[in-house]
Parts: structure tokens; sequence; C-alpha cells
């Protein structure tokens, strides 16, 4: 008998691993390297030609006021979405996970969001938030909150910078939260059953059992979620590219949009790379702690 | 203290097509060591997940000292369960799962500590009181889900199976401790398993169960000794009851009853054995063969004590007997017990 390929586990270790170390290599590694290279240079879509520029891309971009506040609607963001993100989506895996009458038309509607394509929400969206004919401002102004049609009464969700980033973390959240909520109920189904009916014996009563048990237990996938939610979110400028351009007046700017509009269509390559870039040493140092905060949460 | 009586309890899943519980009427006597012994799927950790309230049974009633407790949730109902896996919260120290029932009585501070060191001290588990689960071997778990239970004084103790995730040796020992355990706080205590030894050797009565119904209820003598029917009978007792057809009838005789003709006294059945194959285990022998006199000819075992001490080779037969007031008598159709 000879031995084939698929008794070889080295060879056959490689076999699989080759696609998705190509796949990272041409689409993560070379770009990033050439991103670490653009960012030192002072490459422009008008001339492409590559002259080493030392930091003068950092010093300029920190010099730029818009810079500074994209950085900090970057963090506002993340924050508020992710706040949000697991505390609804830890409210929805309880949905999912509970036994009741016509649960899957409410599973289906909870993973509505997320099968939608991104297009067709943020068409929606955009309708919803409309400056004149939002469906929002029409509820409103039926239930007495907002003054008569006209006279600048509407509610401008997108055109005043509080508002503006208020719908922008909205549509997010709306977006990321079903994702979160899947996570968090593979977790909340890992539980053994032993555990929650050990707690109604030990007398314990809904909110005690949640918060004593069942979420110090499913930590670890929370804190995962979380950690990709964050990451997601950071580098994601979709939501604020559709809605809002970043406007008004950059109250919604992120650093990932910051870097796109310089960069690609301002043309500034260098600078677009080294705001792209800023963001690099925070994410790796947020993935970090975040996989460490896990294992040490990690209870079995 | 307390008497816990289920009465008429009918439980069943998948909308009727099982039927887990079928009509069981039971009631312990005041802090007594009941025990629910029965093959896996009869029903019993059901009947005792139904006592303790995680399930609704489908028609019947569970009552504790005499007050019908069938639709409160567990947390009223004065029960504290030992589960099989422990269920040890494995976020908390063993101080933290010991007080977690305490913390839900909403109990003062320095009651809850005072109360925590008084049951770990109980079960010898003092210096264990900063640990996490995982660093506890099986049997310091079973001590912690034990204190756990027992420190907030509950009415009845349920414990579900809670020697069968330890190893042979600990667990002899386990169930030593687990019965004096009981006797020291004399608290009713409903204890399910399926194993006949850790049955024989906790309860002060036994209840055998089969097929979601009580086939008998007694002490652990009268399981042993005069069983109801012929289930109880096979089911009790390693090796078995013999039972040889006799004319519509069974008749019944432990292993250890079936001796050489030369040790049974005058009023004996006596019957041939052939014997084909022999054990020794721990002293005594198990002489496997196929004995004519009592009735048809059926395969028999006899267990030898070491104190009887006659020759017996394989493929030989011998004389031997069963004491007449040994013999136990079962119709063969229904299976229950009947006169000679």
């Amino acid at each position: 008998m000879r031995t084939r390929v698929a008794d070889r586990d080295g060879a056959l270790a490689w076999i699989f691993l080759m696609p998705s170390v190509v796949y990272i290599l041409a689409l993560v590694g070379v770009p990033f390297v050439l991103a670490v290279g653009l960012a030192f240079s002072d490459v422009t879509s008008g001339d492409p030609s590559f002259d080493f520029v030392g930091v003068d891309n950092f010093r300029s971009i920190f010099d730029d006021p818009v810079f500074w506040q994209s950085l900090g609607n970057t963090f506002l963001f993340t924050a508020i979405s992710m706040l949000l993100i697991v505390v609804l989506g830890k409210i929805v895996a309880n949905i999912l996970v509970a036994d009741f009458r016509g649960k899957w038309v409410v599973r289906f509607l909870v993973l509505l969001p997320w099968t939608t394509p991104a297009t067709l929400g943020a068409v929606a969206w955009l309708w919803l938030l409309d400056s004149i004919y939002s469906p929002i401002d029409w509820v409103l102004r039926q239930l007495g909150f907002l003054a008569e049609a006209g006279n600048g009464s509407n509610m401008y969700w997108l055109g005043e910078p509080a508002l503006a980033m208020a719908s922008v973390i909205a549509v997010h959240v709306w977006r990321l939260t079903p994702l979160a909520a899947v996570i968090m109920m593979a977790g909340l189904v890992a539980i053994p059953k032993d555990m929650d009916e050990a707690a109604r014996m030990d007398g314990a009563g809904y909110w005690r059992r949640m918060f004593e048990v069942t979420i110090p237990m499913t930590m670890p996938v929370i804190a995962v979620s979380a950690l990709f939610g964050a990451i997601f979110t950071f580098t994601d400028m979709a939501v604020v590219d559709v809605l809002t351009n970043g406007g008004p007046n950059n109250a919604t700017q992120v650093l990932t949009s910051w870097a796109f509009f310089r960069g690609i269509d301002g043309g500034d390559v260098g600078q677009g790379a080294a705001i792209a870039l800023f963001l690099f040493p925070l994410l790796l140092a947020a993935a970090i702690a975040i996989l460490r905060a896990v294992r040490r949460l990690e209870v079995r | 203290m307390a008497i816990v009586e289920v009465a008429q309890l009918v439980k069943e899943f998948d909308s009727g097509k099982v039927r887990a519980i079928d009509g069981v009427s039971l009631a312990t006597n005041e802090g007594e060591y009941l025990v629910l012994l029965g093959p896996s799927g009869c029903g019993k950790t059901t009947l005792l997940r139904t006592i303790a309230g995680l399930e609704q049974p489908t028609s019947g009633d569970v009552l504790i000292n005499g007050q019908v407790v069938t639709a409160l949730p567990p947390r009223a109902r004065q029960i504290a369960m030992v589960f099989q896996s422990y269920a040890l919260y494995p976020h908390k120290t063993v101080r933290g799962n010991i007080v977690f029932p305490l913390r839900a009585a909403k109990m003062a501070p320095a009651e809850r500590e005072r109360k925590t060191t008084w049951a770990a001290e109980l079960l010898g588990i003092g210096h264990l009181l900063d640990r996490k689960p995982r660093q506890l071997s099986g049997g310091e778990k079973q001590r912690v889900a034990l204190a756990r239970a027992l420190v907030r004084d509950p009415q009845v103790f349920l414990l579900d199976e809670p020697l069968s995730n330890l190893d042979a040796k600990l667990r002899a020992s386990a169930r030593d401790e687990l019965k004096r355990f009981q006797q020291e706080v004399a608290t009713t205590t409903i204890y399910v398993t399926h194993d006949q030894v850790e049955a024989m050797g906790l309860g002060d009565r036994i209840a055998v169960l089969n097929n979601g119904t009580v086939r008998q209820v007694g002490p652990p003598t009268e399981v042993y000794d005069d069983p109801a029917d012929t289930f109880v009978a096979t089911f009790i007792g390693s090796p078995p009851m013999n039972l040889v057809p006799n004319d519509g009838k069974l008749v019944g005789f432990r292993p250890e009853h079936l001796l050489p003709a030369s040790v049974v006294g005058a009023d004996a059945l006596q019957v041939k054995l052939a014997v084909d194959r022999m054990e020794y285990l721990s002293g005594d022998r198990h002489l496997y063969g196929t004995a004519t006199g009592a009735g048809e000819k059926s395969r028999v075992i006899a267990r030898l004590p070491a104190t009887v001490t006659s020759e017996v080779h394989a493929g030989e037969t011998y004389d031997f007997a069963i004491n007449r007031n040994r013999l136990r008598y079962f119709d063969a159709s229904t299976g229950l017990r009947t006169q000679p």
C-alpha cells in the first residue's frame, strides 16, 4: 500500500492553509505594507512618483483640526454604538432563545436587518431621515411633539450636527445588533441548563439569574462580540458615507471617512494613508487588551 | 422538616406522546431518607424535578406539609436540590456559591457569613472557600453543592444521582458521608439513583419505579426480601432473583438461598443443579447452571458465601436445596406476588 496525500497530515495542512495564506498576503499583507510605505511618501494621484518625506504627512494631518474632530467623532461613534449594540444584542439574544408561540416570526424580524442588502437599508434610512418627507417627523407631529409643517419645524435629522451623529449611530446599531445577538445567542445556548435551574432552586429571581449567572457565564462571548463590533465600527465608513458624507460641517466625520476623502477623493494618497494608519496601533492595542481580558474571564 | 407528598401525579411530554410519570402517589415521612430507584428512563428524575418545581405536572398535585405547592415556583417551595452535575457557578468562588442562596433570600451580611462558615465547617470545606469550582476535585465539588443546598435550612433536600460523577472508590466514602450528613441535619431527603447499592445503603425506604409507576415502596429489607412483583425481584439484587416457571406461577428465590443440600435445613425444596460455570467474586462463589426440581428446567444462579466450603466443580451435578420460607411466588402472567 502506498501512502496517499490524505494520509500525510503535514502536506494536507499546507494544502488547506494555502488559499487563506495567499488571500491574506494578497489582500491584507501587501496593501498594509503599501500603506505604510505611502504614509511616508509624497505620492498624490497627480504625481504617483515615490519620494520619501519622513513624517511630513503625519505632521500636516496633526495640524489639521478636522483630523482631531474626526478622531473624537470616531471614539464617540464607536463607544455609543458598541454600548447600544451590546445591550440591545443581549436583549435580542434573550428573545431569540426564549420559547414562545410564534417565535420564528420574531426571529425572522430580528435577523432581517442583517440580511437586508446595505444599499437597500441605506435607501430606506435616507427616506426615514429625509429633511422634508421624514416619516419620523410625521409621527412626532401626529403625537404633538413637533409644530405644524413648514416654518422650519422639521427635525433635519441629517442636517443638525448632534442629530446627524445620533442618526448615524442609530443606523449603525440597527445594522450590527442582529449579528451581535446571534453571537450572544450562541453563548447563551452553550450555558448548561443546570446552571439556570440551580439558580432557580437557590431562590434567585429573573434579574439575579440574569446578572449573576447568565451574564458572567456569557462574558467571554460578549467580550469577543464587542471586540469584533468595535473594530468593525472603528474601521467602517459605510453608514457615514451613505447618510451624511461626513457632514454637516464634518460633524459626523470619522477617521476612516476622513482618510478616504483625503486620500482618494482629495488625491493626497500619502496623507490618506497616514490617517488610516493612525488607527492601526490603536486597534492592535484594543484587540490585544480584549483578548487578554477574555482569557482571564474564561471560566472553564 | 417536612412531609413531601405527590398525589395522582401525571407528567406527559410531547403533548401526550410520552408519559414520563403515570399516576404516582407517594409520601415521605418526617425527616425520612426516601430513595427513588429505577432503571434509566423510568421517570424518577422527572418526578424529582416535578417536586422541585422545575417541571409542571400534566395533572395531579405536589404537597409539602399538606399544602398544595403545584403552582408555586421553586423559590417559594423551600426546597434545595443537588444536581447530578453539581451545577456549581463556575465564575464564583466556593464562598460565592454557598452564599448565593442566602443573598437571594436577602439575608443580612453578618448572618450570611455565619451560616456560610457553619455549612462549610459541617462539610469540611472551610479551607476551600476562596477557590473556584474548577480547582476542586469531584468529591469536593459534591460537598460544595451540598453546602449550597444546606445553607438556607431547606424543608426538603432533593438529590439527583449526586454520586454518579465520582469514581468507584470515592463513591463508597461519599455515600457514607451523605448518610451521616443527613442524619446530622435530619432533613427530609429524596434521593434519585439507578444504583441499587446506593439505594439499599442510604434509604430509610426505597420506592422502586418502572415505566413511570411506583412498583413498590418499603424499607430496603422489605424490597429485597419481599418484592411486590417480578420487576422489583429482578431489578434489585445482584445477581437477581431466580425465577423458575411452575404451573402458571413463577417460583422465585435469591441466589444466596440456593445452597448445597447439606447446609440447608429439613424443610427445604430439593433441586438438582447442573453447574456449568463458576465465578469467584469477593469471597463468594457464583454458580451458573441449570436447576431441575423447582419447576420447569431453568437457568439459575447460586451464590455460595465463603462460609460454605463444599467442593463444587463446573460440569457436574449436585444436590442443592432452598429453604421453603425463602421461596416467593409470582403470577406468571401479571408478575405480581401470589400465594404458593
